[in-house]
């Protein structure tokens, strides 16, 4: 089953970011997507989480188009009904965290089950509580933001896109953000969540932790897909010039 | 409290002259005469801030809109309200009807003229600090609630609004500081305020001492608003905006 299918997806600012780019996520598949800066990743991510409107292409989630292009070539997306079902499917996880800092860390998570998916408070924390323990936060559970570490924050903002049980979970360089000692325990919880299965997309500088975890390591440069594979061959072996000239600057 | 409810305003000159004749009143006779002058004062301010501050959010919005003649003509109401003085707004609100339309204007409208005054004149400056403060939210934050699945009428009530509540305070504050103070121009329309009542009192007496009781109520007020600002913004100081 493909949870994400994207197709020919184009985008431009200025100039063009996105150059014609196709992928497919399959269920419980963890993909990773590596590249030099300004190559377009993040703004790959946020196409396909609908921040940013694409120019032309289609991205199906579960089988439902969110946006499909007419023979005219313009996209075109589906009712806002339907997106906001479509939307349900996925969530971001972003590089500096984007939480709420009005709100404490359990009331992060259980707002949106409530306020969105109309769930009742009890069911909600019990939520709330189940995933703060999964990532060993839960003394932090009356904190508020500004009183935690940015490992710590991070670990909030996964649990807070997990709360709402999406089909797939996006990652825009998660710990970019985190001084290098703190890395580690966000590696180590986007580990876990592979190793049940969760579908994931994760946009990373770590070379040896994206070849670790991706079961597909997919290399852009310049808006386009230069070289995909297996993490093996794609980070150890690689083919092509462009992507050897990255990954050469990184210590393998 | 005779002016409560838009009653009937007299000229504050007229009416301190009428009272004592020409003779030399008591320390409790002025007194009175100048708590009723504070309780206009006060309810100049309490009406203004009632009006003035949920207007600000329609003028912001107006400011913000995405339509260019709602925009601009926002911008040129705002500009108008900070570029000219206070005072000049009020003759003009309060004459405006008649001078221009030829409206007869009754005594009644003279309180009502000083509300709108102010009204429009403090909701533009309210505007300005709203739309800094909205303007100052990370747009990561909407970009989060987005993700999650907030609507847009959820993401500003339940996650921009507190927050921009908070960092705009500090400067509310200043406005309402200064909407105390701003309260004796009333008397540019002859509103028996405070502040007019101390100067007619001041020149029928020949004494300087109405002045000192009303340096004292507008410190005292003063300090009063200050001390609940406070106590507003500490009740915000749960959590820093990063
Ligand atoms: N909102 C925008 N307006 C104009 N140009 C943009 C916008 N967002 C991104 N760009 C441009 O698009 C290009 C790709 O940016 P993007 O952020 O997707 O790169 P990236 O691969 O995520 O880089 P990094 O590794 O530095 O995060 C860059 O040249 C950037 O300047
Ligand atoms: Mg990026």
């Amino acid at each position: 089953m493909n949870i994400l299918e994207i197709k020919n997806l184009k985008k431009s600012f200025d100039t063009e970011v996105i150059k014609d780019i196709s992928l497919t996520v399959e269920e419980g598949k963890v993909v990773g997507i590596i590249g030099p800066s300004g190559s377009g990743k993040s703004t790959l991510l946020r196409c396909a989480t609908m921040l940013e409107t694409i120019d032309s292409g289609e991205i199906i989630y579960m089988n439902e188009h969110a946006v499909r292009t007419n023979p005219d070539g313009k996209a075109v997306y589906a009712s806002p009904k339907e997106l906001r079902r479509i939307q349900r499917y996925f969530g971001l996880v972003f590089q500096n965290f984007n939480l709420f800092p009005h709100y404490s860390v359990i009331k992060n998570i259980t707002d949106p089950l409530i306020t969105v998916q109309k769930k009742s408070k009890n069911e909600a924390m019990e939520i709330g509580r189940r995933l703060l323990e999964k990532m060993g936060l839960s003394d932090k559970e009356h904190a508020y933001p500004c009183q935690l570490s940015g490992g710590q924050q991070q670990r909030v903002s996964i649990a807070r896109a997990l709360a709402l049980n999406p089909k797939i979970l996006f990652f825009d360089e998660p710990t970019s953000a985190l001084d290098p000692e703190l890395t580690g325990e966000i590696l180590k919880v986007i580990r876990d969540l592979a190793q049940e299965h969760m579908t994931m997309v994760i946009v990373t500088h770590e070379m040896s932790f994206a070849r670790d975890v991706a079961d597909h390591i997919i290399f852009m440069d310049g808006g386009v897909i230069v070289e995909q594979g297996n993490p093996e061959d794609v980070i150890n072996n690689p083919k092509n010039e462009r992507t050897k000239a990255f990954l050469n600057r990184f210590e393998r | 409290m005779g002016y409560v409810g838009h009653g009937s305003v007299p000229c504050p000159v007229e009416f301190v002259i009428k009272l004592n004749g020409g003779a030399l009143v008591e320390l409790s006779v002025m007194l009175s005469i100048l708590s009723k002058g504070m309780l206009l004062s006060v309810e100049i301010f309490v009406l203004t801030l009632l009006f003035s501050i949920p207007l600000g959010f329609v003028v912001t919005f107006g400011r913000m809109s995405k339509n260019f003649i709602i925009r601009n003509l926002v911008k040129i109401y705002i500009s108008i309200m900070r570029g000219t003085p206070l005072m000049l707004q009020l003759m003009v609100v309060y004459f405006g009807p008649n001078l221009i339309f030829g409206i007869k204007i009754s005594n009644e409208y003279r309180f009502t003229a000083v509300i709108i005054g102010f009204v429009i004149n403090y909701a533009a400056y309210f505007a300005e600090i709203y739309r800094s403060g909205i303007e100052s939210i990370p747009v990561g934050q909407y970009e989060a609630a987005k993700v999650l699945g907030y609507n847009k009428f959820q993401t500003f009530m339940k996650i921009i609004l507190p927050q921009v509540i908070k960092r705009i305070l500090p400067a509310v504050t200043n406005e309402v500081i200064t909407l105390i103070k701003d309260t004796s121009l009333a008397y540019v329309i002859s509103i028996p305020e405070m502040f007019s009542q101390a100067k007619a009192l001041a020149s029928s007496q020949n004494t300087l001492v109405p002045y000192a009781i009303a340096g004292v109520f507008y410190y005292i007020f003063n300090y009063i608003v200050a001390y609940i600002m406070e106590w507003i913004e500490n009740k915000f100081s749960y959590y820093k905006i990063s």
